[in-house]
Order: structure tokens, then sequence, then C-alpha cells
């Protein structure tokens, strides 16, 4: 299992793939911490963490895009299927590598916690919370952007379909407001998963949010062992 | 050591394998053969794990690849018909990484070092296998395949895209790794699996059509056989002779060698050289040459393929003899 964490991980990181997305990300997350910190005088890194919930979006499918279209394509994964390695060690070797390098993106806010302790006290537990929150979020977006991957053998349908379904989910909530019957508004609400972020983006971490994104990370991690395990009796 | 029993594998409707079995001992060199899309590489990835079956059971060195698939795929060592090659890595990069999934527990890098040595790769060991020629990527292939020093090889075509001094190294490895390692080859040039192997298996859609040793497949003794042969005669009389030795199906005029003597193909179902040694000595007729027209594999297989030779019938005829 660590020898396709670590693979998967330094395959980042052979390719520009690695480079650009923490690149894009820490470009926009300097954008709205200058924006919403610096140039306002403002201690508060919540409005960042908001801001940065649309770059997530974009940025996990480039990360999750490749992990099983480029196997199933260059056939590498009959490697790996004829290890000694079981399906589900292998499908969370890769989840873990993709949420390193997410993990790795997130490095910029305590960046930037640190340069406003230069000048003021910040909320660390604002930061960090966020920071936490970021990840628990992430990684459920991961593990269905993994989950797509494991469906097509292009990386760049992967990219795409991941992103589009990214921005539904996101747009839950507006659907959410537009809706009348309040059944479907509950049911709405209750999948949104920016609602559920901006009471992270706030500083309250929640149990049930918690619990929420975690089951959807699993969820997908198990769709995809299954997915894997279906194409062998294809 | 490799015991394959009643595989059968549907492709959605379409049916891939159909009550495949064969078995393999230790030691021992299995050429499987057969036409493109006949099930060669389906069944070598149902033994190596990666594809499953809709009925029957693999088990190498007695454990069964669907009940404890990690212990059985620690005794196999695959090169599939395309290596699977991460083309970003470097050559030793990609040999750690696949000996780390293996959980091979060897010295590493002397282990890597002498495939290295073995396969001759160790001149390309530092640059990336996206640079490399085909014939370097399959012999890397080759090398995953080894790593660990598996008790099965499972190779699907292996010396394709290689020239053929190649050719001719990576057969004689096979032959050397034969020694200590049991192998199934597959392939559809005739000549290597002639040369590599102990045993043959002929697949055509999906089914085993002959189970054989080479030797009862090949040479003289085989399904049918051709005798070339020279005899000082009239022609007429010479040829109703052959005509007559029991088993002879056929007999080709070839012409006047030198003066006095005929020359004639005999095809016959059986070996009908000492009948026809027999049948001459009766008369005045000398016979000046006879040699049997040796039956190439290739010949076999295509009569196999094609449905013209029953093996069963083949193999009785070798026993007669």
């Amino acid at each position: 299992m660590s020898a396709i964490y670590k693979r998967e991980f330094q395959s980042y990181f052979i390719s520009p793939i690695g480079y650009a997305v923490l690149a894009a990300f820490m470009f926009f997350s300097g954008i709205f911490f200058y924006v919403q910190c610096l140039y306002t005088g403002s201690v508060n890194m919540s409005p960042v963490f908001q801001s940065m919930f649309f770059i997530v979006l974009f940025v996990i499918p480039l990360i999750t895009m490749r992990t099983f279209a480029d196997d199933k394509k260059n056939k590498t994964d009959q490697a790996l299927l004829t290890a000694p390695v079981g399906i589900p060690a292998v499908v969370i070797s890769k989840f873990l590598s993709a949420l390193s390098v997410f993990a790795l993106c997130l490095c910029s806010f305590i960046i930037e916690g640190l340069a406003l302790s230069f000048m003021a006290k910040p909320d660390w537990s604002v930061i960090i919370g966020n920071v936490f929150g970021m990840i628990i979020m992430g990684s459920s977006f991961v593990a269905l952007g993994i989950f797509i991957s494991s469906l097509t053998e292009s990386a760049v349908v992967a990219a795409i379909v991941s992103f589009v379904i990214n921005v539904l989910l996101s747009l839950l909530d507006t659907i959410g407001y537009t809706v009348n019957w309040e059944w479907l508004t509950n049911i709405i609400n209750a999948l949104s998963f920016q609602g559920k972020y901006n009471n992270f983006a706030l500083g309250i971490v929640s149990l049930s949010d918690v619990v929420f994104f975690v089951s959807v990370t699993c969820l997908f991690l198990f769709l995809t062992d299954r997915v894997i395990e279906k194409r062998r009796w294809a | 050591m490799i015991k394959v029993r009643n595989l059968t594998k549907y492709y959605v409707k379409n049916k891939a394998l159909d009550n495949v079995s064969f078995s393999l001992e230790e030691g021992e060199i299995l050429g499987f053969l057969g036409p493109n899309g006949a099930g060669k590489s389906t069944t070598m990835n149902i033994i190596t794990g990666y594809l499953s079956c809709d009925s029957g059971t693999v088990e190498i060195d007695g454990i069964d690849i669907l009940d404890n698939p990690t212990a059985a795929k620690k005794k196999i060592g695959y090169l599939p018909e395309i290596p699977p090659l991460y083309n970003d890595m470097t050559v030793r990069g990609y040999l750690e990484f696949m000996f780390r999934l293996k959980k091979v527990k060897k010295p590493m890098k002397e282990h890597i070092n002498s495939i290295c040595e073995l396969v001759r790769i160790t001149d390309v060991k530092e640059r990336l296998i996206k640079n490399l020629s085909k014939g370097y990527r399959q012999r890397i292939g080759f090398a995953q395949a080894l790593i660990g020093d598996p008790p099965v090889l499972v190779l699907d075509e292996p010396t394709v895209g290689l020239d053929p001094q190649q050719i001719i190294e990576i057969r004689r490895l096979i032959r050397d790794l034969g020694k200590k390692h049991t192998i199934i080859l597959s392939s559809h040039l005739l000549s290597e699996v002639q040369a590599v192997c102990d045993k043959i298996l002929i697949i055509n859609d999906g089914k085993i059509v002959a189970d054989e040793l080479k030797t009862s497949l090949t040479g003289t003794g085989s399904a049918t056989s051709k005798l070339h042969v020279i005899v000082e005669g009239r022609r007429q009389q010479v040829r109703s002779i052959l005509q007559k030795v029991d088993g002879v199906t056929d007999v080709t005029d070839l012409g006047e060698p030198e003066k006095g003597c005929c020359e004639f193909t005999v095809n016959s179902r059986r070996d009908v050289r000492r009948l026809v040694f027999r049948a001459f000595s009766k008369t005045d007729f000398n016979i000046l040459e006879m040699n049997p027209v040796e039956f190439s594999l290739e010949d076999t297989y295509l009569g196999i393929i094609t449905g013209k030779i029953n093996t069963k019938e083949a193999a009785a005829d070798v026993s007669n003899i």
C-alpha cells in the first residue's frame, strides 16, 4: 500500500500537474488574502476560505483526473491488480496520495496566517478549523473525483465530469431556495456541500457536518472499489 | 503446480472461454498457441487474477486464486501483452516500485541489479521509460515479472517487438528460467513455441483443440505423413505398387529425375516407410532414395485450427508406430 501511495504522490511532481495545481491554488489564495485581509486591514481570514471554496471545485478534479483513468489507458492496472494487494488498498492509496497533494495546497493558508502574525494577532483557531474543514470537505470531493476517474479511460473526460458534478453540488443551495416544496428543500439542504462548508469557514466544527463529509468519502471510495471489481467480471 | 479446471468466461454474451482445463507440473514450460482472439490472453488474465471467470477454478501451487488471491498472486510473475509500465518513471524507479508492491523480502538493490543483468537493461537503468524503444520496454516488462523470483511465470507474447538477436536471447533466457520456474507462454509464433516449450496447448474459439506433448505434434509420426521416394523402374508399375501400400492416401508424380527413375511424393495417414520398403523388396524395382518430408508444427497447427486433423486420431497413430 505504501508503495502505491509513494509512487502516486511522486507522479504528481514528476509531471507538471502537481506544480500547476499548487501554483494555481496559491495564486488565488494569495489574491483573496490580499484583497480580503491585507487590503482591507482585516485579521479575519474566514472570507478567504469562503472564496476559496470555488477554487477547490476546480482544483480537485485536476488532482484526481488521472488516478484510475491513466492506469486503465496505459494498462498499468494489470500490474496493480495482479500484485499481491487487494483492490481496497489500491483505492485507498490513490485516495490518500491525491488528498496529500490537496493538503499541500492548503499550506498556503498557514503561510498567510504566519504573514498576518507579523502584523497582528490572527485567530489561529479559525485558521486551523478552516484548514481542517477544507481537508474534510476536500476528501469527499477527492473521493468523488477518483470515482469518476475509475469510470473512464480519459483523464480529460474525468476532469470535466467531476468539475460539472462539483459545481452542481455547490449550486444545490441556490436550487434549494428556488424550490417551493418544503420537503424537497430540506433534502437538498441536507445534501448541500457549501452550506456545511460555510459552517467550517465561520469556525464552527459540528459533528454532523464532519460525519456527512466522511460518509460521502467512504461512499465514493466504496463505489470505486466496486467499479474496479466489476471490471474484472466484465 | 498449475491446475486449471473447466474455465468458462463470457464477455457479455460472447463466450470467450469454453471449459478450458489443463495442468502443469513444476519446471515445465507450456506453450499456448492460437490465432488472434482465440482466448490466450483471457486465460492468462484469469490465471493471474486480473480477470475473473464465470465458472471453473485456478490453483497455483495448491492455492485457489479466488479463495486466496493475495497468496496465489505472490507466486506469479506476469508479463501482460502490453507491459504495464509507468512512462514517467525511470527504469530503476519502476522496478523498485514493483519490488515494494510485490512485498518481496530480499535485498532490493542486489535483486534488481541481478534481474537487470539477466534481461540486459543495466545500461538504461537511469533512463525514463517513455524514452525507451519497444524492445527495451518489453524487457523491462520481463524484468518486473521476474521480481521476487516467483515460481510461476506467465508470459503473454514475450518476444513481440524484439529484434531477431533479442528474440534468441529471450528464448534462451526462458529456457534457462524453465529449469527453476514453471512457465506458461503464449505466442502465435509457432517456431517460438517449438523452440522453447515442453508442452503445447492449442486453443481456438475459446476451446482447447489440442493438448499434447510437443513430440507427438511434430515430427514424422504426426497426424499425416509425407514421403519423398525415388525408385528405379517403370512409372505406372511403381505408382500402382505405392498406391496399394496400406495407409497411403495419395501419390503425386514428380517426374523423372534421372533416366529410368521416377520420383513421387506419397501422402499417408501414418508412417509407411517400412511398408513401402517391403513392397518394393518383393519386386525388381530398387528404391534409390526415400526420405520423410518432416511435418512442422505449423502444418499440424493449421490442420487443427482448420479442423482437418483430429488430434485424438493423431495421438493414436503415434502410439501405434
